[in-house]
């Protein structure tokens, strides 16, 4: 019985799995291309390898939410490999690589089977940092010539980087039309890269950025083909080269380098990128998924391997999990692992479809994507987000990067983790302490009145991280946990960070986890592993400090007009907002510029949806009703064209009775229909038929208000306020 | 039970603290006390000896002192066992500056060696402090019967009112591994079932034990064997942990710590390790 209602819902939750897969396959088509591309494969590499991702770890997967394809981070290695295995060579080369391909695939099964899949928390965080900082910068130096339309740069990391500022006269000198063209789309790819999130219409947005980039260099080509006498300016050197036959031409791995040292170096780099990112996105993603579901790490590190498997043997990339596409996925209300297949289905119709159009593709249009994403790995903003941890975690990130960069991926992250040690022996001034401790137990767990009670002993650190992870996973995250670190000498940073992600999950799913025993430690800018730098600033600073913009004045006489009491930052945390179905894909950051009576608060909220390339940060204003009486869970939009396309995705439109007129304009959905049909009075529906439509959802909180995607002006923030009045009145 | 207690006098400076413990203990247990100091009797070191059994603020006692040459560990345990001894006491070491007591060389081999039960004090005190509250283990184990009996006629004794059983359930029995919902719920529910067993075990066990007056609470842990419960008994601030001696200690046992192993390295509180 439980089962046939299982495959019902499945079945109902099909078509907006269908679409969010669609919409993921979008962006995963020219990632795709370009990934492989930058790793030195033929383009249609990366795409067999997200078409078996998306299959095999769907059907075999234990994660919910993730879709998988080929990654960033084994761009680099992927590249190293088949340059020195090739030795020059880089079609024999690649063939090489593919066999490093498959039986890294072997191990990662190997390792998931010895539930080995938690092999990322052996290394301190703020060094994956620096190697994933590496990776982008390492991204960044070679795709950067390919963007302004130069494919032959050559050299390490610190050379192409040095040659940036030629490559930029090369391309202004340049009397090669060909050339020069294919430096302007690359420039234009890279604008409607970095601008593309700044531009919130939804119709503009349904279609992703990369798919926005192909969609116009293929649309620039049958101008020329059809309308402009001149033929077209880029030569096919520059141009993305698929094999005629897509779906035939497999390439076959090379076994026979197998016992050389070059060979099992490149395995090992493979697998420990791979299931380092692979575990990371998993974590990241998790945290998105609105259904709160956890992952079976392990599981999925198995599938991941054996989709690696047959990707390698079909001439495809390493099946790792991506972030950025998954991050697409949830946003796109994609809710179980159909989503992955679905992608990899449309994936296959595009190649099949489309393979004339897609040959229109110039290079430099697809280095511009993964420029963007090479920068975005090795943001300065990451480098600050690191130092204000302490400046012990920056000299981690920095020689990490450095080494990895100079050196090898391999190199880089065992200089890191030495380094980590290094700096912990100097913190404690003793060695004692972890060759003491390092391999006795030092957790303990325990159930007591109800509550879970962990007491950590000694040390606490990237080392012997697991052991409390293994206690930590065994509470369920909607029960009362305290960690006890009073007896504990030493916790570290990457301690801390996961004890911070362990706090947010007990949030998110109505438990309690609190760390206790850090009072008397040497913390804050002393000491570097204080998690309190990192929790965001939600609550009112020493308000005298900093002087108000003409912004915050404005709203301050607003509230004096209306009798309204304004906050600069909310005295305690807010609680309420992330209730909100609109709030359970997206994290809210800070919270400000308060403007309230008894019953309305009007806000500003930053909040940010997505991850890496995908990652959007967006301020808007919105309005909180307090309502006394229970309201049923609804969203009401304006009827449009997404509406329809929900409609079609098998979401439902409740119509209220005898207002035809209403059920026409307006969009309502919610799972208690006749609650929803009792809430909605006639009064209500003529109060919203007659006023400026917003987006408003309900909870049994209250409401909440939405007008723009961004922050409101202060006509518009009087004219919510008015709103907000008037609509408590009716309710 | 318990009627003649040894204690090692080594003329440290620790030693009038240790003395008066032995002293206050016997007297509660209504046990006779012997003293054994290996090395030459002088006359210095028998005045100073007496000096101290005339401050000590137990006035009835009778103690016997041993004067004998030789290793210390061969000498204490020979007179052990002749003067069929039933409880050896022995100081811990404190790490310098660190709050942390471990058991030192002579000591441990004593622990190991002994036939009788031990009694291992990390802060031997010259006045008397309060017993509030007893750990001890309900392992799943033979001598466990004999360790439940003895703790209760301990705080019985020292009018302690507080007595903690606590069942170490390993990590393998559960036989669930947490990798997702699923399976945690699994455990969760395998965790409950193992804890009402062994919670139905001991109290089978505690029907011929004379608990009156004693705040009795089980509580199951699930971690390593051995190990927790040192672990739980520091973080209750318990002030005795009484234990099972182990079975047998081989060299493996002793590079591959468990059990009591985990206790010396890092004495929790004061140890009654009953045989």
């Amino acid at each position: 019985m439980e089962k046939k209602n299982l495959f019902k819902a499945f079945l109902g939750k099909l078509p907006q799995n269908i679409f969010a897969g669609f919409v993921v396959s979008l962006i995963a088509l020219p990632l795709g291309f370009g990934l492989a591309l930058a790793s030195g494969a033929p383009p249609i590499s990366g795409v067999i390898a997200a078409i078996v991702g998306g299959t095999v770890v769907a059907i075999l997967g234990g994660s919910n939410v993730t879709i998988t394809g080929p990654g960033n981070g084994l761009v680099v290695v992927v590249l190293a490999a088949i340059t020195t295995l090739g030795a020059g060579d880089m079609q024999q080369g690649y063939l090489y690589t593919l066999a490093a391909i498959v039986i890294s695939g072997i191990i990662m099964v190997i390792l998931g089977f010895l539930r080995l899949g938690s092999l990322g928390d052996f290394f301190p965080s703020s060094a994956i940092q620096g190697m994933l900082a590496a990776i982008g910068i390492g991204i960044f130096a070679k795709q950067i010539h390919v963007m302004f339309g130069n494919n032959s740069a050559k050299g390490s990391i610190v050379e192409l980087i040095g040659q940036v500022p030629n490559g930029i006269i090369d391309l202004v000198n340049t009397d090669n039309q060909s050339v020069l063209f294919a430096g302007i789309v690359g420039i234009v790819s890279l604008l409607i890269m970095v601008f593309y999130s700044k531009i919130r219409n939804k119709y503009f947005q349904l279609i992703p950025a990369p798919m926005w980039i192909v969609v116009l260099s293929v649309g620039m080509y049958y101008y020329y083909d059809m309308f402009s006498a001149s033929n077209y300016p880029i030569d096919k050197s520059l141009l993305i080269n698929l094999p005629d036959d897509v779906l035939s031409n497999f390439a076959f791995p090379d076994f026979s380098k197998a016992y050389q040292w070059d060979f099992i170096n490149a395995v090992i780099a493979i697998t420990l990128i791979a299931s380092i990112e692979s575990l990371l996105s998993i974590k990241a993603v998790d945290k998105l998924d609105p259904l709160k579901r956890r992952s079976n790490v392990n599981k999925d590190i198995r599938a991941l391997g054996l989709a690696t498997v047959i990707s390698g043997f079909l001439g495809g990339l390493n099946v790792v999990t991506v972030i950025a596409r998954s991050s697409v996925n949830v946003n796109q209300k994609g809710s179980n692992r159909s989503a992955n297949f679905f992608h990899a289905i449309f994936l296959v119709l595009f190649i099949l479809l489309f393979a004339t159009e897609l040959r229109k593709i110039p290079l430099s249009a697809l280095a511009a994507i993964l420029v963007y994403t090479g920068f975005k790995l090795a943001s300065p903003e990451n480098i600050r987000k690191v130092f204000k941890i302490g400046k012990e975690q920056l000299i981690i990130f920095l020689v990490t990067l450095l080494t990895t960069i100079t050196t090898s991926l391999i190199t880089g992250i065992l200089v890191g983790i030495l380094v980590t040690f290094i700096i912990h022996l100097v913190i404690n001034k003793s060695i004692t302490l972890f060759t003491r401790n390092i391999f006795k137990p030092n957790v303990l767990m325990f159930k007591e009145d109800g509550k879970y009670y962990v007491s950590v002993k000694n040390f606490s650190s990237f080392l012997n991280y697991t052991k409390l992870k293994a206690k930590l996973d065994q509470i369920p995250e909607n029960e009362d946990a305290i960690i006890d670190f009073s007896m504990c000498d030493f916790i570290d940073h990457s301690v801390m960070e996961n004890l911070n992600n362990y706090a947010e999950g007990f949030k998110r799913k109505g438990g309690h986890f609190e760390v206790i025993g850090l009072d008397g430690y040497k913390t804050g800018s002393e000491h570097p592993f204080a998690l309190r730098k990192n929790i965001p600033l939600q609550t009112e600073e020493s308000e005298s400090k900093n002087n108000l913009t003409k912004r915050q004045k404005s709203i301050q006489s607003i509230g004096n007009d209306l009798g309204w009491n304004y906050k600069r930052l909310p005295k305690v945390p807010v609680t309420i907002i992330p209730h909100f179905g609109y709030f359970k894909t997206r994290q809210i950051n800070k919270i400000s510029n308060l403007l309230s009576n008894e019953s309305c608060t009007l806000f500003d909220v930053e909040f940010s949806e997505g991850e890496l390339i995908a990652k959007q940060v967006v301020k808007a204003t919105m309005m909180f009703i307090n309502i006394d009486k229970n309201v049923p869970e609804f969203t009401l939009d304006k009827e449009g064209i997404f509406e329809y396309i929900y409609h079609f995705a098998g979401f439902k439109d409740i119509n209220i009775d005898n207002h035809p007129d209403f059920s026409k304009r307006f969009y309502l959905s919610g799972k208690e229909a006749t609650e929803i049909k009792q809430f909605f009075s006639d009064e209500l529906v003529l109060f919203f038929e007659s006023n400026k439509y917003y987006h408003i959802e309900g909870n049994e909180k209250g409401l909440l208000i939405i007008g723009r995607e961004r922050l409101a002006g202060i006509k518009e923030i009087k004219s919510l306020a008015d709103f907000g009045i008037r609509l408590k009145k009716v309710v | 039970m318990i009627k003649k207690i040894l204690i090692g006098i080594a003329f440290s400076p620790n030693l009038k603290a240790n003395l008066f413990e032995a002293l206050r203990l016997g007297n509660m247990f209504g046990a006779e006390v012997i003293g054994v100091h290996v090395g030459d009797k002088t006359e210095k070191k028998e005045k100073e000896l007496q000096g101290l059994l005339n401050e000590s603020p137990v006035k009835d006692h009778t103690f016997k002192t041993f004067w004998q040459k030789g290793e210390p560990v061969d000498v204490i345990l020979n007179i052990a066992n002749e003067q069929a001894v039933d409880l050896l006491i022995l100081g811990a070491i404190q790490k310098e500056n660190l709050f942390k007591y471990y058991v030192g060389s002579i000591a441990r081999k004593l622990t190991r060696k002994a036939k009788c039960s031990v009694l291992l004090l990390i802060k031997p005190s010259t006045d008397r402090i309060q017993c509030n509250h007893i750990v001890v283990n309900g392992l799943k184990d033979e001598k466990t019967q004999e360790t439940l009996k003895t703790a209760f006629k301990v705080s019985q004794d020292l009018g302690c009112k507080r007595v903690t059983i606590v069942e170490e359930i390993s990590q393998t029995e559960l036989k669930v591994k947490v990798s997702d919902d699923a399976t945690l719920r699994k455990s969760t529910i395998a965790k409950e079932r193992l804890k009402t067993r062994e919670d139905l075990r001991v109290n089978h066990l505690l029907k011929d034990i004379d608990t009156t007056d004693i705040i009795v609470k089980t509580q199951s842990i699930f971690g390593q064997r051995g190990y927790s419960i040192g672990h739980y008994a520091k973080v209750k601030r318990a002030d005795l942990l009484v234990m099972n001696a182990p079975s047998k200690m081989g060299i493996l046992d002793r590079i591959f710590p468990h059990d009591i192993e985990h206790i010396l390295a890092e004495l929790p509180t004061d140890v009654l390790i009953v045989k």
